[in-house]
């Protein structure tokens, strides 16, 4: 079942596209990154799939309704970016008012709100004014907030903006309960190894536009760094491992090669010339690219093509 | 029901930032200054022996001037506690979480005006209600058509609220507050055109006063409120004062205003409802 499907959706204000045909589609029980540079029509795609913003063109569903139909925000929770609330209201007020925007029974919000109130840890200020919340307190019961009706999916706008390591530990264990319970989750976030945490797939978009989708569980990079380490490191072997790699560096300090192989299938070549060669093998290490150097790739590619 | 909901909620923000009850306590402050003005200037009149007409017509610039007052401080409440209705909440974002719920935004402008409305209800009866009970108990005197005069101060708030609203979905707070007063502000001079037009008799500044009040009707609903309340006085030949009515407002016009208040309303939802945030 899918949970967000877009089609060439375009937004355009006057002279600008903010985003230029976006189409993607996330899996219900997914958990999804978005992601991009500044500018790049993040939020404003979310917002055109709330329903805040009109689209120009295209189109979208959510949880296989049409956006902007009410219907389609039943089932859906929403943390902004701009995680500003109505500041006069008491935490439990603040939740209640949502819950009967909700159409939640009394009954309903009266059992809920405790429950969600201990999950984001503020327990201890039911009866505090919103006004009196710090920044992280703020994300936190934002947070509450769109999840109060169980929602079928949430769209999590820089959820973890304000909050300090323990908050974002909190985010990270609630994002994998709502996977666990099947809960789409939409994140949009700088923090790339939040994201690499707790995200299954990730889109990378710029300038409105989708330039890659990868499956973090499944992704293998086509090229692989590595490190290696022999017992006889010169300058024969320097040269030999140029034929692998022309870019080959050594570093005299730690006494470890530093090269880049075309393939992942290439390691077990690699390390079987070696031992023919009569070279004492330590260390023959891939190392995994983390996001934030697969994004400023991806982002990069684009820019130089 | 989300509609109620948001009333309910404009409400409580009224008290829990203490608008309604400072607007409250200042309004008593005002009643209980007027009352005691009223009683003094009484007791001298009848230390003085002024009797028949003339006592009439100083009685009913009292009331007059007091109800000018209470108009004025009605205006004013209207737009102060609505300018930043909508466009406050858009620019900070609160609205957000509000209209991204299964609800149809026309419901949160629509909750908010019939909350803000209940306000002003409840602020023309004490004010202008209670300016009329103190100044009926004291002088004796008859004011006429009450329920009907204050439901003509309540359509007048009612404009304002509309015109409010809808600047508050298309402008910025600042702008939305200027854009209200000076609308007010050419409805009040229109109107003093077109009463000074009407003594001369001069045709041009009555149409002029006239085109001013189909832009913003508000001065001519008070004209019809004060005509309603004393209609000997108001409408005298014999008194040409600031708070004479030279031409009794029409029930045409009054109807024209009703149907003011619900355009710019409905105009006001529809700009909400197609609007990018």
């Amino acid at each position: 079942m899918v949970a967000i499907e877009t089609q060439l959706l375009r937004k355009e204000f006057g002279s600008k596209t903010a985003v230029s045909d976006l189409s993607l589609s996330v899996k219900q029980g997914e958990i999804f990154g978005f992601l991009g540079p500044n500018g790049a029509g993040k939020t404003t795609s979310i917002k055109m799939l709330l329903g805040l913003t009109q689209p120009t063109s295209g189109s979208a569903t959510l949880l296989n309704k049409p956006i902007g139909n009410r219907e389609a925000r039943t089932e859906v929770g929403f943390l902004p970016e701009h995680f500003r609330f109505h500041e006069w209201l008491k935490a439990h007020e603040f939740l209640d008012l949502h819950g009967r925007l909700y159409g939640m029974s009394k009954s309903l919000r009266q059992n809920t709100i405790p429950d969600l109130l201990a999950l984001v840890g503020l327990s201890d200020n039911t009866q505090t004014q919103l006004k009196a919340f710090s920044k992280g307190m703020l994300q936190r019961i934002g947070l509450a907030q769109a999840l109060l009706n169980s929602p079928k999916l949430v769209f999590l706008d820089e959820p973890t903006s304000g909050l300090d390591p323990l908050g974002r530990r909190l985010v990270r264990d609630i994002i994998h309960d709502l996977r666990e319970e099947g809960t789409t989750v939409f994140l949009n976030s700088h923090l790339l190894s939040e994201v690499e945490q707790t995200c299954d797939r990730v889109t990378f978009i710029r300038q409105g536009q989708t330039l890659d989708t990868i499956d973090l569980h499944t992704y293998r990079p086509e090229k692989v760094e590595l490190t290696l380490r022999v017992g006889q490191p010169n300058e024969t072997l320097l040269a030999a491992l140029k034929e692998w790699d022309e870019t080959v560096q050594f570093s005299p300090a730690s006494g470890r090669y530093q090269l880049t192989l075309p393939h992942e299938n290439k390691l077990p070549e690699l390390a079987n010339w070696i031992m023919t060669n009569q070279y004492t093998l330590y260390e023959l290490t891939p190392k995994k690219l983390s996001l934030e150097e697969l994004f400023l790739k991806i982002v990069s590619q684009e820019e130089h093509s | 029901m989300t509609t109620l909901i948001i009333a309910q909620l404009t409400i409580q923000e009224t008290q829990r930032r203490r608008i309604l009850w400072i607007g409250g306590i200042m309004a008593v402050l005002f009643l209980l200054i007027f009352g005691i003005g009223t009683h003094y200037i009484f007791l001298e009149w009848e230390e003085s022996n002024i009797v028949g007409e003339t006592f009439d017509i100083v009685s009913g610039l009292l009331l007059s001037a007091g109800l000018y007052v209470v108009n004025f401080l009605i205006i004013i409440m209207s737009v102060l506690t609505s300018v930043t209705a909508v466009s406050s909440e858009i620019d900070t974002h609160t609205i957000e979480t509000l209209i991204t719920k299964p609800v149809n935004r026309w419901e949160v402008v629509l909750g908010k005006y019939v909350g803000f409305a209940g306000l002003l209800l409840l602020y023309v009866l004490l004010l202008a209600g209670g300016l009329i009970l103190i100044f009926t108990l004291r002088s004796g005197l008859v004011v006429h058509n009450i329920a009907y005069g204050l439901a003509i101060m309540v359509l007048q708030g009612l404009v304002v609220l509309s015109v409010t609203i809808f600047g508050g979905t298309r402008l910025s707070t600042l702008a939305n507050g200027v854009f209200a007063f000076m609308l007010y502000g050419l409805a009040f001079i229109g109107g003093w055109v077109e009463q000074i037009g009407s003594l001369l008799r001069n045709e041009t500044a009555v149409d002029i006063g006239i085109a001013t009040s189909l832009i913003m009707p508000t001065e001519i609903l008070w004209k019809k409120a004060l005509s309603l309340f004393q209609p000997q006085i108001a409408t005298s030949t014999s008194f040409a004062g600031p708070f004479a009515v030279s031409s009794q407002p029409s029930d045409l016009m009054i109807q024209y205003a009703v149907a003011y208040t619900v355009i710019i309303l409905i105009l006001a939802l529809f700009s909400f409802s197609r609007k990018d945030l």
